[in-house]
């Protein structure tokens, strides 16, 4: 589907030989006019692609996790003032402001969605998935979350509440998991690796020990 | 606007359909779209409620049919013509014919970016007290703004209640309609499923928005 940002077909096929597709081409023309005008140093566009590629990624969110799965005193101060708390502890340098926690329970699970367009922690998550921007998750997220949920795997008691949190302002949220079982006398650094991007959201859950190996 | 943008609770869209071992860009291309994003911005020629308005201005059709960073892409070009940075004619040839008028902002170097790429915060001075606290119910206004605004449409007319207070944020409505900050209060509020969805709600089901003080009345 179109809408799903990788339609290769369209995009793409230029890279089969040495003709570049419309899109690629619009991109370069833009990239050169700007540069040319002074408006953009393409060494900073480099840098930026960089840093999300290597640097800005769930790695962070995951720390943050595991770090409050360990130590209850910065998950009390993660979930008062999360950007705070991550700066604090030195696990990013920029959380970005206004970023809020909120810790799943066995009678709880949060989930992240932004109906209007694609507001994400991306300081501490790094660039959204495809299916986080997709119409099919902004659409039916805050409608019908369980079935959004059991299309990732996810599947909760009736018992769980769901709740939404849609980003319709400059707040970011990020979801503290719960800690899987038969983890106990793990550190955070083991911990982390059970983290992933989707449970950050809600969207899934951490792993369990026994996946790992 | 209520633009084909505001998309909860429409159906038809299909199935969520998550990708293993998703690349960030799938393509170099959309590296080079969301860099140049990031760096026009800091050219501060518009803010980021700008920016997301002329997302929504995108044709329904045209927004539809294309990829996140194609969207991204068309508003870029239209946002550097519509404020004279580039022309229609330098795009279509690839080249600059001249410089461009004076910035607000300035050029981002490869340094700013290690420097950090988040924004200023959003959050402002209290311009007056709180109408709303904590536990209160709300209603949220039913409005119909032709410009941008941040309340989206499934909530609107609809009772919940304040759960959260984030102090006073730039008021994109504002932001757009007049330049003007306008900061307002900021407040999460919590709507049960039921209450939006009436019978086809899920069971056990909450949402909540992050919504500016003059989206919302007693209730």
């Amino acid at each position: 589907m179109p809408e799903d940002g990788h339609d290769q077909d369209r995009d793409d096929h230029g890279h089969h030989g040495s003709e570049l597709s419309d899109v690629e081409l619009r991109v370069r023309a833009l990239e050169t006019v700007l540069t040319e005008k002074g408006y953009v140093d393409p060494a900073a566009l480099d840098r930026i692609v960089e840093t999300f590629e290597t640097r800005v990624g769930p790695h962070i969110g995951a720390a943050a996790v595991a770090r409050a799965w360990v130590d209850s005193a910065f998950r009390a101060a993660l979930l008062a003032d999360a950007s705070k708390a991550i700066a604090d502890a030195g696990i990013a340098a920029h959380p970005g402001d206004h970023l809020i926690a909120v810790e799943n329970t066995p009678f709880l699970h949060n989930i992240v969605v932004c109906t209007l367009c694609s507001c994400y922690p991306w300081a501490v998550l790094g660039l959204p998935p495809v299916w986080y921007k997709s119409f099919a998750y902004r659409s039916r997220t805050v409608k019908e979350p369980r079935r959004v949920l059991a299309e990732f795997g996810v599947r909760l008691p009736e018992t769980t509440e769901v709740r939404v949190w849609d980003s319709t302002a400059e707040t970011r949220y990020l979801v503290l998991p719960m800690r899987p079982a038969n983890t106990e006398g793990w550190d955070a650094e083991r911990l982390a690796t059970l983290v992933t991007r989707d449970s950050m959201v809600g969207a899934g859950l951490p792993m369990q020990p026994a996946a790992l190996s | 606007m209520n633009g084909v943008h505001d998309m909860g609770g429409m159906d038809g869209f299909g199935t969520v359909e998550p990708e293993t071992h998703e690349p960030v860009f799938h393509a170099p291309w959309e590296g080079r779209v969301m860099a140049m994003t990031r760096a026009v911005g800091r050219l501060r020629e518009w803010n980021i409620d700008i920016g997301r308005y002329w997302i929504e201005l995108l044709p329904p059709a045209v927004y539809l049919d294309s990829s996140y960073y194609e969207r991204w892409l068309t508003r870029l070009e239209n946002l550097l013509r519509a404020r004279d940075l580039v022309s229609k004619a330098e795009l279509a040839a690839g080249h600059a014919a001249g410089p461009g008028p004076p910035v607000k902002g300035r050029v981002l170097a490869p340094a700013d970016v290690d420097g950090g790429l988040t924004s200023a915060p959003f959050d402002r001075p209290a311009p007056a007290p709180a109408r709303f606290k904590i536990g209160d119910r709300v209603r949220a206004r039913n409005i119909h703004p032709r410009t941008h605004t941040r309340l989206p449409r499934y909530v609107r007319g609809h009772v919940g209640v304040v759960e959260r207070m984030h102090g006073c944020h730039v008021f994109p409505d504002a932001v757009v309609a007049s330049g003007a900050e306008d900061p307002q209060w900021l407040y999460t509020v919590t709507f049960e499923g039921g209450a939006l969805w009436g019978p086809d709600a899920e069971p056990g089901l909450r949402i909540s928005v992050d919504a500016f003080e003059p989206y919302l009345e007693a209730a």
